[in-house]
């Protein structure tokens, strides 16, 4: 079978499905895409003329959309996709330095992946938890206030396929592929696992119990906040 | 003491089964969703509208009035797209509140989709956070179990389909009409407004765009009125919100608070500074909102004061930097993070913002000049205004800001032929203990 064929008859009912969770089929190019990602770990030209024929679009159409979004790889990634987040915040604190000594210690680039395809490095932008900086992220789960040591410990278990358990986040850490089924739409079944309220989360919370605040108290109500 | 912190999203997070239905459920969870579909749409609007709810994505619109923007009875579909693309670089009080209570934002999804009358809502999550996604998933599965979801909801007669859809990667989708183009499957690119999402949203058809703290808060205003909620807060900016704080702080996270608390009421319960340090500059919003330093401590961190002190209050995403830290460095990240999520649609954004990084890197190397600050705050100024949407517009704020309280620190790089900080003392380890 044509490579083309081979993937209508591996994702076609997967496909019909994400079309039918929308109120217009093209809404559904995104998760195809995902979809195609999770099957082929990346968007090749084959993912693209599937996706097209799904949707009645043009390859240049979905290859315009796939091309705009950083998380569609044009190029293979590793079985986990490492991201060190090295916006200001998270560079200042380590992500600098935490980058810089993983691409030594992997002896690999930004967007390239290790010789035995285990591990690929990028620097990523803000992943939204600046309160657990610096922070990694490994096929898109949370490692949070990591320190040099620590980041290639965790690429080293990668490598070595020892545990590895995000700190807020699944119990088991997906490959690559299986998270792209997930952003797909096809659950895996873990959402209910996973510790995810770390100490930055419930900061507050714990300062407001230990003096009993509460939205309700009559303190907040009368003029104490009002200025 | 007064009260400072109002836990209201964010008061079960440290239930273990706070993400549940159980757990929600226990803890006073959808208890609001009958009595607002008691109501009828327009007292849900009315009722929203006197809590005096303002967007809590940054734009700071009054929610209710969005919602009643939406034509009633005009027999098109309608459709609420939850805005969950939190990239904001500071932004991290969304994430935290779907990892940890989704069900707030599903409930309120279903009353604000009840109030618009829309039949089918988004939440349009981003896609670099894939524990979130499943706990968004399993909160709408298990809502629709329960018939909180789907068709005659409690008896109601009202039908509603939630569907989580995942970006991928690009921060412009966090602009409401960017992201109704994605949702469309197309290149995240901004429309040009009007006509706004109220009358040409999805499928060009009314829809409202909302932020997903803003729709997890309506369940409560439901549950205790509008007024409580409108009790707490400043005259003009009502209510709690959750603080971000990051960054050289001892104590970051999440504070839920009154709008209007100030940063050193935050700080002293955040155990101020990191030891040993003390506060050299902190932005209030994120990247897009003008720095502040140690002087605004006690400007009330509402819009109007925020405002009036020459920031913007945006996301509540307070970033804390001690004195080891180069404000360049920090300016220039920002900057270059605008230029790589640049859409690329404008040429004032997409031109600008990489004339504003080959400035501020010669800058930083130490091969700037005087002349070259000048000629930076003249391309900022020809940028916000003229950008097609905001994100060109916040390329200039933090420029022009460091600019005016450190403007000699830029200087310095000159004369010192390069970055005069170590990046080592910045770090919150000690480089040779943490390799």
């Amino acid at each position: 079978m044509a490579p083309l064929d081979e993937l209508r008859s591996r994702l076609g009912q997967d496909a019909a499905q994400i079309i039918g969770r929308y109120p217009r089929p093209r809404s559904a190019l995104m998760p195809l895409l995902h979809l195609v990602q999770a099957d082929e770990g990346q968007i090749t030209a084959d993912g693209i003329a599937f996706c097209a024929e799904q949707l009645g679009l043009t390859e240049a159409e979905v290859t315009a959309v796939a091309s705009f979004y950083t998380m569609f790889k044009r190029r293979p990634v590793g079985e986990y996709h490492v991201g060190v987040c090295t916006n200001s915040l998270c560079a200042v604190m380590g992500g600098d330095a935490i980058f810089a000594d993983l691409r030594e210690h992997l002896g690999i680039g930004n967007d390239e992946t290790t010789p035995d395809g285990k591990v690929s490095l990028e620097h990523l932008e803000c992943n939204a938890a600046c309160d657990y900086a610096p922070v990694v992220m490994v096929n898109w789960e949370f490692f949070d206030n990591m320190t040099p040591r620590s980041a290639r410990d965790l690429v080293d278990a990668l490598r070595t396929g020892a545990d590895v358990v995000p700190t807020r986040g699944a119990p088991r850490l997906c490959t690559w592929k299986q998270a792209s089924r997930i952003l797909a739409g096809f659950p895996d079944g873990q959402a209910a696992g996973g510790h995810t309220a770390g100490d930055p989360s419930l900061a507050g919370l714990r300062k407001a119990k230990e003096q009993g605040w509460t939205p309700d108290a009559p303190a907040s109500r009368n003029g104490g906040q009002q200025r | 003491m007064t009260t400072i912190l109002t836990p209201a999203l964010t008061a079960y997070w440290d239930q273990p089964d706070s993400f549940t239905l159980a757990g929600y459920q226990r803890d006073g969870g959808y208890r609001a969703l009958p009595k607002a579909l008691a109501m009828t749409p327009v007292q849900v609007i009315g009722t929203v509208k006197d809590s005096v709810l303002r967007g809590r994505g940054g734009a700071g619109f009054p929610t209710g009035v969005k919602w009643g923007f939406i034509p009633q009875g005009d027999g098109k579909p309608h459709y609420l797209v939850v805005n969950a693309d939190e990239s904001e670089p500071g932004a991290c009080k969304d994430m935290p509140t779907m990892l940890n209570n989704p069900h707030a934002l599903i409930e309120g999804t279903v009353i604000a989709s009840y109030a618009i009358q829309a039949n089918t809502a988004f939440i349009y999550v981003r896609g670099e956070v894939l524990h979130v996604i499943r706990r968004l998933q399993y909160a709408v599965a298990q809502a629709r179990e329960a018939g909180f979801v789907g068709r005659d909801i409690l008896g109601s007669g009202f039908d509603l389909d939630i569907i989580v859809h995942t970006g991928a990667g690009a921060y412009i989708c966090g602009e409401e009409t960017a992201l109704l183009d994605s949702l469309e499957g197309k290149r995240g690119q901004p429309r040009l407004k009007p006509p706004f999402p109220a009358t040409a949203g999805v499928y060009g058809s009314p829809s409202n765009v909302n932020n997903v703290e803003s729709i997890a808060s309506v369940p409560w205003i439901i549950q205790h009125g509008a007024s409580d909620f409108a009790s707490l807060g400043t005259e003009k900016s009502k209510g709690f919100g959750i603080f971000s704080l990051s960054g050289h702080v001892t104590t970051p996270g999440q504070y839920e608070a009154p709008l209007g608390t100030t940063l050193r009421e935050l700080l002293g319960l955040a155990g101020g500074i990191r030891a040993g340090h003390r506060l050299k500059f902190w932005s209030p919003g994120g990247s897009s909102a003008s720095l502040f330093t140690d002087e605004h401590l006690d400007v009330p961190l509402d819009y109007e004061a925020v405002a009036a002190a020459g920031s913007m209050l945006g996301t509540r995403s307070i970033q804390l930097f001690d004195e080891t830290t180069c404000v360049v460095r920090v300016v220039l990240r920002w900057i270059e993070f605008y230029q790589h999520e640049s859409c690329g649609k404008c040429t004032p954004c997409r031109e600008g913002s990489y004339w504003v990084v080959q400035l501020l890197q010669a800058l930083e190397r130490g091969e700037g000049s005087e002349a070259d600050l000048d000629k930076l705050l003249d391309i900022c100024t020809n940028i916000t205004g003229r950008a097609f949407c905001v994100l060109g517009d916040s390329i200039e704020p933090s420029v022009r800001s460091s600019i005016r309280f450190f403007r000699d620190e830029y200087l310095e790089h000159q004369r010192h032929g390069g970055c005069p900080f170590d990046p080592a003392a910045s770090t919150l380890f000690t480089l040779e203990s943490a390799r």
